[in-house]
C-alpha cells in the first residue's frame, strides 16, 4: 500500500476545484445581462478571462480591436445604436488608460457602457508592478461608479449592480477593476435578481402639481420654444413629443446631442441652436417668453454666454439627473424625472383641455410663427457653390439624397460634425451617433463599426475630418477583419478645419500647426487594410464617386478633398451670445 | 442678486458657511469619491472629518464648506449622485450642535505663562494631556468660536503647533410635543424636492 502524502486532502480539493472561477463568473454573469458582443484587446492581467471567453465564443463574441480607445468607441457606438449597454474588455496599466478617453466621452455624452479592466494581482497592488495603474482612481472622476473587486464571490453582485448603473437614471459608464488573481480564483455563484443598493437609482416620480403648472405655463405662452436633447433619445421619448409638438403647434430645436428626437424634416423644427445652430433657433431662443428644456443640460456650447441666454424666457426644466436642474441656469419650473413620463403626462392633460382653449392657445402664437418663418427666410443655412472645388456641404447634401436620409451616421469632432448637424437632416432617434460633451477626435469610424454590429442591414456611414480619421483609422483593420462593411467619408482639407476657421476669425489668420497636408494617400490606405478606396477630387465626380462607395459591399474608405479653407456659419463666439451670431 | 429655482429664492454670491453630513456606505475609496467630487467641480472644503455611524456599514462624513445657496444645492445633488451615497444633509438649516476638537502645544515655562495657560485652560474647559519643562499640550473641543478664540488666547503666549479634528454635527432633538422631528432631508431641502419632483 502506498502513503498519501500528509498535506493530501482529496474532498477538500475536489470540491474546490469543481467551483467556478472569478473569470467563468464573470462570463456567466454577462450572459445573464444579456451581452453577447464584447469589444476588446487582450493583455497579461485579463488572460484567464480570454481564456473562459474563448470556451464562450459560441455565446459572447468577441470583437478584437486595433487600439482600447478603439473599443470603447465601438462599445459606445453599438450601445447609442441599440439602446442597450455596451461591454469593453482591456488589460490593466495601458490598456486601461487607452480606454479612458472612451469612458470620458461615454460620460460626457450619458452612454451606458461597462467596461471591464483586468488589474495586477491583488499582492502586487501598490507596488509600482510591470503594467499597474490605479484604474480606479484614474477613471473616478468620468464613471457613474467604478469597483475593484478584491473577491470572486462579489463578482457577480457587482456586475448585477454595474449594468443595473449603467443604465438606469441618467445613463453612463461603469468600470469594473478585476485583479488577475480574482479571475482565476473559484468561488461559489448564483445568479442575482436583485441590486444590492437600489437608492442609488431611484427616479422619484414626476409631481402631479408641477407638471399641471407646466402645461399652465406652456398654454399660455405666446413665444415658447422646445429645447431638446439627448434625454428624448435615452428615454425614447420621441413619439410622445412628436404628439405634444404637434398638438399645441410648438416650434423644437434639438442640441447636437438631441438631433433626431424631433424630425429635422418637420416644419415645427427649426434646426439646431447654439454655436453652430440656425439663425432662426437662436434668434427664436433670444426672443422666447418661455424655454421648455428637455433632456438637455444647458451646455456652454449651447448657451453661449449665460447671462443672456434667453434673457426673457421663463425656463421649464425637465431632467433625469437633479444635479443638472439649477446647475447652469435657474429654471422657474423644475421637473425632476424622466422625459418620456413628462412628456406623456404633457400630452393627456393637453387632451383634457376642451377645444376651444387649445384653439386659442395655438392662435395666440400665430404672430410668433410669422416671426420665425421670418427670421428663416432672412437667414436660412447656406453657403456659396463651386464649379472647380467640392464644397463640404454639398458633400452632407449629396449623402442624404443617394441614402434617402436613412443611413446611421456617425461623426469625429470639428468642421465636417457641424456639416452633418446642419446639412443632414435626421428624423429618427439614434440615427446620428456623434461625439457631443467630450468631443473626441476619432470617434467616427470606431463608433460606425459598433452600430454596424448592432445592425449589420443597415447603412453606417462615418463621416470623419482627416485629422480625426488619422487618430483611429487602425480599426479599419477591426471593420475588415469582421466584415462590418462601413463607409468612411473623409472630408479632406489638409488641415485641422474647425481650429483653422477659429484661427482665420479670432487669431489673425495666424495658422498656428494646423497643416496637416502631409497624410497618408488615403486610398491606398484603404487598399492596404483591405478595404476599398475611393476618392472625389471635382464636383462633377461627387456623386458617382459617393454612389460607388455606398453601393460597394465591403468596408469602403472615400477621399473627398474639399475647399480647404471652408467655415461653418452661423457662429456664435465662444461666451458671445445669440445676437452677436456671425451668419456668414 | 437673487435668483429663483422652483419658486423657491436662491441667494447668489452671498456666500455662507454649511455643514453638510454626508451618509456613505463603509467601503474602500469612498471618501475619496466624495473628496474627489468636491476638487473636479471646484466646491471648497473647509474641514472634512469622517467615522463610524450609528451602523457600522455606513460611515458619516462631515464636510464644512463654504458658498451661495445655488452652489450648495449643486454640492448636494452632485454627492446624492454617489452610488454609494444614501444620504446628504444640509445640517446648517435647521437646529443641530457642532463639535471640533484641537490639540495646541503651548510654550509655556513654570511661572506666569504656565499659570496663564492653565487658566484659559480652565476657562474653556479645555484639558492638560502632556507637559514638559517647557511646553505644554492642551485638548479643547467645541464649536467653531470656542477653539478658535481658545487659540487666539494661547498665541500671545506662544503656540508651537496646532492640529484640529475638522467639525463633526449632529441634530438637536425635538423637545416640546409639537415639534416634528424630521429624519432624512431638513425641511428646507424637503420644500426643495417638492418643487423640484
Amino acid at each position: 500500500m502506498v502513503a498519501q502524502p500528509k498535506t493530501f486532502n482529496p474532498p477538500l480539493r475536489s470540491a474546490a476545484a469543481d467551483l467556478p472561477t472569478g473569470a467563468e463568473i464573470l462570463v456567466e454573469a454577462l450572459v445573464y445581462e444579456g451581452v453577447d458582443a464584447i469589444f476588446g484587446y487582450p493583455g497579461g492581467a485579463v488572460l484567464h478571462i480570454y481564456d473562459e471567453l474563448w470556451r464562450a465564443r459560441d455565446r459572447i463574441t468577441h470583437y478584437l480591436v486595433r487600439h482600447e480607445q478603439g473599443a470603447v468607441h465601438m462599445a459606445e457606438g453599438y450601445a447609442r445604436a441599440t439602446g442597450r449597454v455596451g461591454a469593453v474588455l482591456v488589460t490593466s496599466g495601458p490598456g486601461a488608460t487607452n480606454a479612458v478617453t472612451g469612458i470620458a466621452n461615454a460620460y460626457m455624452d450619458s452612454t451606458p457602457l461597462v467596461v471591464i479592466t483586468g488589474q495586477v494581482p491583488k499582492h502586487l497592488i501598490g507596488t509600482d508592478a510591470f503594467q499597474e495603474v490605479d484604474t480606479v482612481g484614474i477613471t473616478r472622476p468620468c464613471v457613474k461608479h467604478n469597483y475593484l473587486v478584491r473577491e470572486a464571490r462579489d463578482l457577480a453582485a457587482i456586475v448585477r449592480e454595474a449594468f443595473h448603473l449603467a443604465r438606469s437614471g441618467r445613463p453612463g459608464p461603469v468600470v469594473i477593476d478585476i485583479p488577475k488573481d480574482v479571475s482565476a480564483a473559484r468561488s461559489n455563484y448564483s445568479r442575482l435578481d436583485h441590486v444590492g443598493f437600489p437608492f442609488s437609482t431611484a427616479t422619484a416620480p414626476l409631481a402631479a402639481d408641477s407638471v399641471q403648472q407646466a402645461i399652465h405655463l406652456i398654454l399660455s405662452a405666446k413665444r415658447p420654444v422646445l429645447y431638446i436633447g439627448g434625454g428624448i433619445t435615452n428615454s425614447g421619448a420621441f413619439d410622445s413629443l412628436l404628439s405634444f409638438a404637434e398638438a399645441l403647434r410648438l416650434p423644437v430645436t434639438p442640441t447636437l446631442m438631441g438631433l433626431g428626437g424631433f424630425p429635422s424634416s418637420h416644419p415645427l423644427c427649426l434646426g439646431m441652436l447654439g454655436m453652430h445652430g440656425t439663425y432662426a433657433a437662436n434668434m427664436a431662443i433670444a426672443e422666447s417668453d418661455l424655454l421648455v428644456a428637455l433632456g438637455v443640460r444647458f451646455d456652454d456650447r449651447v448657451t453661449g454666454k449665460l447671462a443672456t441666454f434667453a434673457p426673457q424666457a421663463r425656463i421649464i426644466h425637465v431632467d433625469i439627473d437633479p444635479a443638472n436642474i439649477g446647475k447652469n441656469v435657474a429654471p422657474s419650473l423644475a421637473l425632476a424625472g424622466d422625459v418620456k413620463q413628462a412628456l406623456e403626462q404633457f400630452v393627456s392633460l393637453v387632451q383634457q383641455q376642451n377645444d376651444d382653449e387649445l384653439q386659442q392657445s395655438v392662435q395666440q402664437r400665430e404672430p410668433w410663427w410669422d416671426q420665425i418663418r421670418n427670421w428663416q427666410r432672412q437667414q436660412p443655412l447656406r453657403f456659396s457653390g463651386s464649379q472647380e472645388q467640392i464644397k463640404p456641404q454639398t458633400v452632407i447634401r449629396e449623402l442624404h439624397r443617394l441614402t434617402g436620409g436613412e443611413a446611421i451616421v456617425t461623426t469625429d469632432v470639428g468642421q465636417h460634425q457641424m456639416w452633418v448637424a446642419q446639412f443632414y437632416p435626421f428624423t429618427k432617434t439614434r440615427q446620428l451617433i456623434t461625439s457631443g460633451g467630450l468631443g473626441t477626435m476619432g470617434f467616427g469610424l470606431p463608433a460606425a463599426v459598433g452600430a454596424q454590429l448592432a445592425f449589420p442591414e443597415q447603412l453606417v456611414i462615418a463621416v470623419v475630418g482627416d485629422g480625426g480619421f488619422q487618430m483611429t483609422n487602425q480599426e479599419l483593420a477591426t471593420a475588415v477583419q469582421y466584415g462590418l462593411p462601413v463607409k468612411i467619408l473623409i472630408m479632406n482639407n489638409g488641415y485641422l478645419g474647425m481650429v483653422r476657421q477659429w484661427q482665420e476669425m479670432f487669431y489673425d489668420r495666424t495658422y498656428s500647426e494646423v497643416d496637416i497636408s502631409v497624410a497618408p494617400d488615403f486610398v491606398k490606405l484603404a487598399e492596404a487594410y483591405g478595404a476599398a478606396g475611393f476618392r472625389a477630387e471635382r464636383p462633377s465626380e461627387l456623386r458617382n464617386v459617393l454612389k460607388a462607395a455606398l453601393d460597394h459591399k465591403g468596408v469602403a474608405v472615400v477621399d473627398i478633398v474639399v475647399t480647404k479653407e471652408e467655415n461653418v456659419f452661423p457662429i456664435v463666439p465662444a461666451g458671445a451670445n445669440a445676437r452677436d451670431m456671425i451668419v456668414q | 442678486m437673487a435668483l429663483e429655482i422652483g419658486n423657491r429664492q436662491l441667494e447668489i454670491g452671498n456666500t455662507m458657511r454649511h455643514t453638510l453630513s454626508i451618509i456613505v456606505a463603509d467601503e474602500p475609496g469612498e471618501l475619496s469619491r466624495i473628496v474627489g467630487l468636491f476638487s473636479a467641480r471646484g466646491f471648497n472644503i473647509e474641514t472634512v472629518s469622517v467615522g463610524e455611524s450609528l451602523d457600522p456599514r455606513w460611515s458619516r462624513v462631515t464636510i464644512v464648506t463654504r458658498g451661495d445657496d445655488r452652489t450648495i444645492h449643486q454640492i448636494v445633488k452632485q454627492c446624492e449622485r454617489l452610488a454609494r451615497v444614501r444620504e446628504v444633509q444640509d445640517v446648517t438649516t435647521r437646529p443641530h450642535i457642532e463639535r471640533e476638537m484641537a490639540l495646541i502645544t503651548v510654550s509655556a515655562s513654570a511661572g506666569a505663562d504656565r499659570q496663564e495657560v492653565l487658566s484659559l485652560v480652565s476657562v474653556f474647559r479645555a484639558k492638560v494631556v502632556d507637559i514638559s519643562h517647557t511646553q505644554l499640550i492642551v485638548e479643547a473641543s467645541g464649536n467653531k468660536e470656542k477653539v478658535d478664540t481658545f487659540i487666539e488666547l494661547l498665541r500671545p503666549i506662544g503656540v508651537t503647533d496646532i492640529t484640529r479634528t475638522g467639525y463633526i454635527a449632529i441634530n438637536r432633538l425635538a423637545v416640546s410635543a409639537g415639534e416634528k422631528e424630521v429624519s432624512g432631508n431638513d425641511a428646507t431641502e424637503e420644500r426643495f424636492e417638492r418643487t423640484f419632483s
